[in-house]
């Protein structure tokens, strides 16, 4: 484990005024699996895309095998043994696996693929690294642990020695995540070298040699993963010593808020959600825990109105609101935090104010007879910045124009200033910096002590054990179990979310 | 400091504008013609004397409506390429209503026959948005085919309905259903000005205020930038979609009913969709979809339209190039990042020797 | 009329009227599946209708008989050069597609009128070609009883090729590398690019080849039915490829189908007058019959599903 396969010295990219990656330097040895631990925007996909070809380096050099280099494309990173699996699947769903292998380095007689050999090709590779992939399938048909598995064929078929990992677990189920663990050994026992881009500490403990920290475009440290504790690493993460606490208020009466019935949801043909039952009741916050894709957006589309329930009844306050539409549901008194803000929760264009009022702008005071009043509209959005922190120049700002975390706010923002009963909260802290998610937890325990209902739904374990009273995992469409977040381990959780039926488990 | 958006709002148009001129400039000196004399000709033909300035503004009128009309559709995020189907069969329909109720008092006969020109444009433009509402069939495929259909079904109605045997045209409509007026005639030399243009200009000033005032409005530019957003905050997509392309179809309607009543007061046999549907496409993406800038849009492609008559009048330049110079213009505004890019690119600059200079001051002081 | 030279008049119509809009379809088909969405097809044929025109009216002295073929390649480079338009706007100065398409369809009888004017003393139309693709009798294949006469007699021989060419151009997109590399950017150009693939060739290949296809199936236009060039040559036969391309769900082949059956669809009205049935249905079903089949089709079919997932979309490099 001496050899350098990979050096990068000294490298920054700007982009225009902003720098991304600040005079960093890193190795990468023979066999090792290295760790590049940060949080988001802290400029680890930058400094991978430059390893990869896709981005150029403002200043700095990179060596592969001692040698320097320029690379000007992907292509060159291929050619020099860089093998990049990014965290969005760089792949054509209507495609087979096969063709997206090949693509790019097709096997042909005279202009015409010859399938055969590539067939043979991949699956001498698949053997050898006991990768399991039908390679006549369409990408758009497979699981994303196989698809998972085709990004790591496709670097493997092009020949390379040095892997590039950028969040590989984010939407794996622990058992997908463990396979891929024993594939990153399997890569590294051949002589491969591994370089895993991550926020989860647990992984980096499992497998990674070293790891490197940045935060803000530098690098903070670079450390031995196995005489470093998982709170140091935090820290150096985030600069500061996380205050992982909330106060929950003793709730001494409740009822119920939202009562879900044997609903059933359907989605392009499949049951997505088969006979769920769930309450949620004032004063407490139920968090469902699950892997991307058993059903939890389509149960909270069903909630909301978005999708149609197709049996079963859902009842908001004591009211039968089953398939009611997504207005009648807003105005019984349901927020709604969606996990994707910028497709779903905001229309970016639109100032800030005019997203602070999307679900309101018809009523009272905001509209008289259907005309807009833009005075209060505007009155309103300075209100809401300034009691939520929102970090803008003026409410008539464009919301695209915001930080991740303050888009966030102004949905935050919108949906507790519109007094709800029942507070339905998706994913609400992905992709934003450590202060904002403190800020959003908070804000959402708050809702609780005031004695409302709040229904969360997160892949986060952290999130759902910290914030949750309650805690239903859900795994293909079906509540699998409830755990009590206190007595519970991460471990225990993630065995059921990979559908395990834990019935000894107390309620 | 400059607002590089509000700059590049204004800058894009006038720079595609002046360089759709130069485009046409050089187009004519490779052939051997004088931009300079025809350029000439253009401007008198177009505003020289009342009489050009009621023609200019006549050409204007079809010109704003069918642009408002894609401008509705555009903001809620669809293409309707429809306009001219929708305007043929507004003036078809305004014509057929005006000669086959032609018994009933004159005002009567004109709000009935604009009615029925809007009513038909809309519910053509209608069949689009319904369809995509409930099926996701792309419009623009759509509207470009229900274009055809209209067409020839147009030509088979005037054919069949309204004309003689033998004839392409129909009858004229009656005096008292027609927009030209006395009035306007003796303001305007006997030009064909006619009051469909006052129309479109309060339709434009509506417009603008439904765009920014109403909640129904607020609702069509939600669902055009995000849908998903929109279904999210509780709208009605299907009925912002439907309610967006009827709107658009009944503009574009109303611009062939007042053109059937005030401009062409009868309607033939065609051998080709009108133009104008794509012209004021053209208008509408130069003005960037502002009813207020399609004002002075619609305003700079009728001028070329009647100046560009007089061209070929007092030279040999064929008048197809001002279609050219209207081609262009709108390339450079489908082109707009490069403008953008250059925009950018200078305030940049200038940003980046002011601070050198103040640096420099700092320094001496 | 007996039923086999009826049988012969329809199927050289339909080829007649068939075989420019496949091969403005199978242009189409090109330059969507590399992602550039592509309404400027009549544009395209109108350039190759126009160039196609001139040269045959101008070179007939020097090429004799050979002009006619030589101009359809005439027309297709025109139309290539024209294309560059589109090529330019959209994947290198991220213009949006219908915008740009519909540019080069307002460009295109804006230009062709002109130069026309320029060149024939300021008449709007060019004069008539005299020497036109004609018609062509099948050596061996004619001799076949009844079929011999229905399919290989007096019947269009450009439109044969252009079946042909949709074959070749299937067999182009779906057994080849360039084919697959073609594809994939019109599906998700991110993920060619981070293979290598140069996103911007081959998107400039789809839109080029669209250019020649499209150039000459104007050409063709030109050539074998209105013999000359005028304003109203192309109108629109390429809204109608367009359509072909989308029926046949940007396939090739599909294309190919739906433009034959578009062509049976204009022949009708021609040759319907002989047809008992038929002879009473009125004219205007026959001339819209493509366009609401289309919408119905679309309808059914769900129209964008099957589109090329990345079609219409710029891709911006970040450098």
């Amino acid at each position: 484990m001496t050899t350098t396969v990979v050096e990068m010295k000294n490298i920054t990219k700007k982009f225009g005024k902003f720098t991304a990656n600040d005079d960093i330097s890193l190795t990468l040895k023979k066999g090792e699996i290295l760790a590049l631990l940060g949080e988001n925007g802290a400029g680890k996909s930058t400094l991978m895309g430059m390893l990869s070809g896709l981005l150029e380096p403002t200043a700095g050099q990179i060596f592969i095998d001692n040698k320097k280099v320029i690379m000007n494309s992907p292509r060159d990173a291929k050619a020099l043994g860089i093998g990049m699996v990014h965290q969005h699947f760089m792949l054509i769903p209507a495609f087979s696996v096969l063709e997206n292998i090949i693509l790019g380095d097709e096997p042909n007689k005279k202009g015409r693929i010859d399938y055969k050999k590539a067939a043979q090709d991949i699956e001498r590779l698949a053997d050898k690294y006991h990768l399991q992939i039908d390679i006549n399938a369409k990408v758009a048909d497979i699981t994303v642990g196989m698809q998972q598995r085709v990004e790591i064929m496709k670097a493997l078929y092009r020949n390379a020695h040095v892997f590039i990992f950028d969040e590989p677990t984010a939407a794996l189920t622990p058992q997908e995540i463990g396979e891929l663990m024993k594939i990153f050994r399997a890569l590294t026992d051949e002589g491969n070298s591994i370089i895993f881009i991550t926020h989860k500490l647990k992984e980096i403990k499992d497998v990674a040699h070293r790891c490197v920290v940045i935060r803000a475009g530098k690098i903070i440290d670079t450390v031995d993963v196995d005489n470093t504790a998982e709170e140091t690493m935090a820290e150096m993460m985030v600069g500061r010593k996380i205050d992982n606490s909330i106060e929950k208020a003793e709730i001494t009466e409740s009822k119920l808020m939202l009562e879900v019935e044997n609903v059933s949801v359907e989605k392009a043909g499949h049951t997505a959600v088969k006979n769920l039952s769930l309450n949620v009741k004032s004063g407490e916050i139920v968090g469902i825990a699950g892997v991307d894709g058993n059903g939890q957006s389509e149960l909270i589309d069903a909630l909301t109105g978005l999708r149609k329930v197709k049996t079963g009844s859902v009842k908001i306050n004591g009211v039968d609101m089953t398939n009611s539409p997504t207005r009648k549901i807003t105005e019984a008194h349901v927020g709604y935090i969606p996990e994707d803000r910028q497709n779903v929760g905001l229309i970016l264009p639109l100032s800030i104010a005019e997203n602070l009022t999307l679900k309101s702008y018809y009523k009272k005071p905001f509209s008289k007879y259907g005309f807009l009043n833009h005075k209060i509209i505007n009155q309103n959005g300075r209100d809401l910045i300034k009691a939520f922190d929102i970090r803008s120049q003026s409410e008539k700002e464009k919301v695209g124009s915001l930080s991740g975390g303050n888009q966030q706010k102004v949905i935050v923002a919108r949906e507790i200033a519109s007094n709800p009963d029942i507070l339905i909260a998706a994913n609400p802290t992905r992709g934003v910096d450590v202060g904002a998610i403190e800020y959003i937890h908070e804000k959402i325990n708050e809702q609780r002590n005031q004695k409302k209902g709040v229904l969360l739904i997160s892949f986060e374990l952290d999130e759902i054990l910290k914030l949750s009273d309650r805690v239903l995992v859900m795994h293909a469409g079906e509540i699998v179990g409830e755990i009590d977040p206190k007595n519970t381990s991460a471990e225990e959780l993630g065995l059921m979310m990979a559908g395990k039926k834990v019935t000894n488990i107390q309620k | 400091m400059f607002n590089k958006t509000k700059l590049s709002a204004i800058a894009v148009p006038v720079m595609s504008v002046i360089a759709g001129f130069i485009v046409g400039a050089i187009v004519m000196l490779i052939f051997g013609y004088n931009p300079i004399v025809n350029y000439g000709s253009l401007f008198s033909g177009a505003f020289s004397g009342a009489y050009s300035i009621g023609e200019t503004l006549r050409d204007m009128t079809p010109l704003i409506l069918t642009a408002l009309g894609f401008a509705v559709s555009s903001k809620a995020g669809f293409f309707n390429i429809g306009g001219s189907g929708q305007y043929l069969l507004g003036w078809f329909a305004a014509i057929l209503v005006t000669l086959k109720f032609h018994t009933l008092p004159g005002l009567v006969l004109i709000i009935f026959a604009i009615l029925a020109a809007a009513l038909a444009g809309g519910l053509w433009s209608g069949i689009a948005g319904y369809l995509r509402a409930y099926f996701g069939t792309s419009e623009v495929i759509t509207t470009i085919m229900l274009n055809y259909i209209a067409f020839y079904f147009v030509n088979f109605a005037v054919k069949n309905w309204l004309t003689a045997k033998g004839e392409d045209s129909s009858a004229n409509i009656p005096s008292k259903a027609s927009l030209r007026t006395p009035f306007l005639e003796n303001l305007t030399q006997n030009s064909t000005f006619h009051w469909g243009f006052f129309i479109a200009l309060l339709v434009a000033v509506i417009v603008w205020f439904y765009f920014n005032k109403t909640n129904s409005g607020f609702e069509l530019r939600s669902v055009g930038t995000n849908e998903a957003a929109s279904r999210y905050a509780g709208m009605s997509v299907k009925k912002t979609i439907i309610v967006a392309m009827f709107v658009s179809g009944i503009l574009a309607g109303l611009a062939g009913g007042l053109d059937g009543l005030g401009n062409y007061q009868n309607i033939s046999v065609s051998n080709s969709l009108p133009q104008v549907g794509y012209d004021g496409m053209a208008v509408a993406l130069l003005a960037a979809n502002n009813p207020l800038g399609i004002l002075l849009a619609a305003l700079l492609f009728a001028a070329l339209s009647i100046g560009g008559l007089s061209i070929s009048v007092f030279s040999t330049t064929p008048t197809e190039i001002v279609s050219i110079v209207t081609a262009s213009i709108i390339f450079f505004v489908g082109i707009k990042y490069a403008f953008e890019y250059l925009i950018n690119k200078f305030l940049t600059k200038k940003e980046l020797i002011k601070k050198l200079n103040s640096a420099k001051g700092d320094k001496k002081a | 009329m007996s039923f086999t030279t009826l049988l012969m008049t329809v199927f050289s119509t339909t080829l007649i009227y068939a075989a420019p809009l496949i091969f403005t379809a199978l242009g189409g088909t090109f330059s969507e599946r590399s992602g550039i969405v592509n309404v400027g097809l009549e544009g395209m044929m109108v350039v190759g209708a126009f160039s196609s025109s001139v040269f045959t009216l101008s070179f007939y002295n020097m090429f004799g008989n050979a002009t006619t073929w030589i101009s359809l390649l005439v027309g297709a480079i025109f139309g290539l050069i024209f294309s560059i338009l589109h090529a330019v706007a959209t994947i290198n100065l991220r213009a949006d597609h219908i915008i740009s398409g519909t540019v080069l369809n307002l460009m295109a009888p804006a230009l062709c009128v002109f130069l026309t004017r320029v060149l024939y003393n300021q008449k709007g139309q060019t004069p008539i070609i005299k020497q036109g693709l004609g018609t062509y009798t099948f050596p061996v294949l004619s001799k076949i009883p009844i079929i011999g006469k229905a399919l290989f007699t007096q019947t269009s021989l450009i439109a044969y090729f252009a079946i042909l060419l949709g074959i070749v151009s299937w067999y182009f997109l779906y057994r080849t590398n360039i084919g697959l590399r073609l594809r994939s950017v019109g599906e998700n150009p991110v993920a060619a690019d981070t293979l290598g693939i140069n996103v911007y060739k081959y998107r400039y290949l789809g839109v080029l080849m669209s250019g020649f296809l499209g150039g000459f199936g104007g050409a063709v236009m030109a050539q074998s039915i209105t013999l000359n060039f005028s304003a109203s040559t192309i109108s629109g036969q390429g809204f109608m490829a367009l359509a072909a391309m989308i029926f046949g769900k940007w396939n090739p082949l599909g294309a190919t189908g739906a433009a034959l059956f578009f062509g049976l669809a204009q022949s009708l009205p021609i040759v319907g007058g002989y047809i008992p049935f038929l002879a009473h249905v009125n004219s205007f079903w026959f001339q819209a019959a493509p366009y609401i089949i289309t919408i119905v089709v679309l309808v059914i079919f769900f129209g964008k599903a099957v589109a090329p997932a990345a079609d219409g979309v710029n891709y911006i490099k970040n450098k």
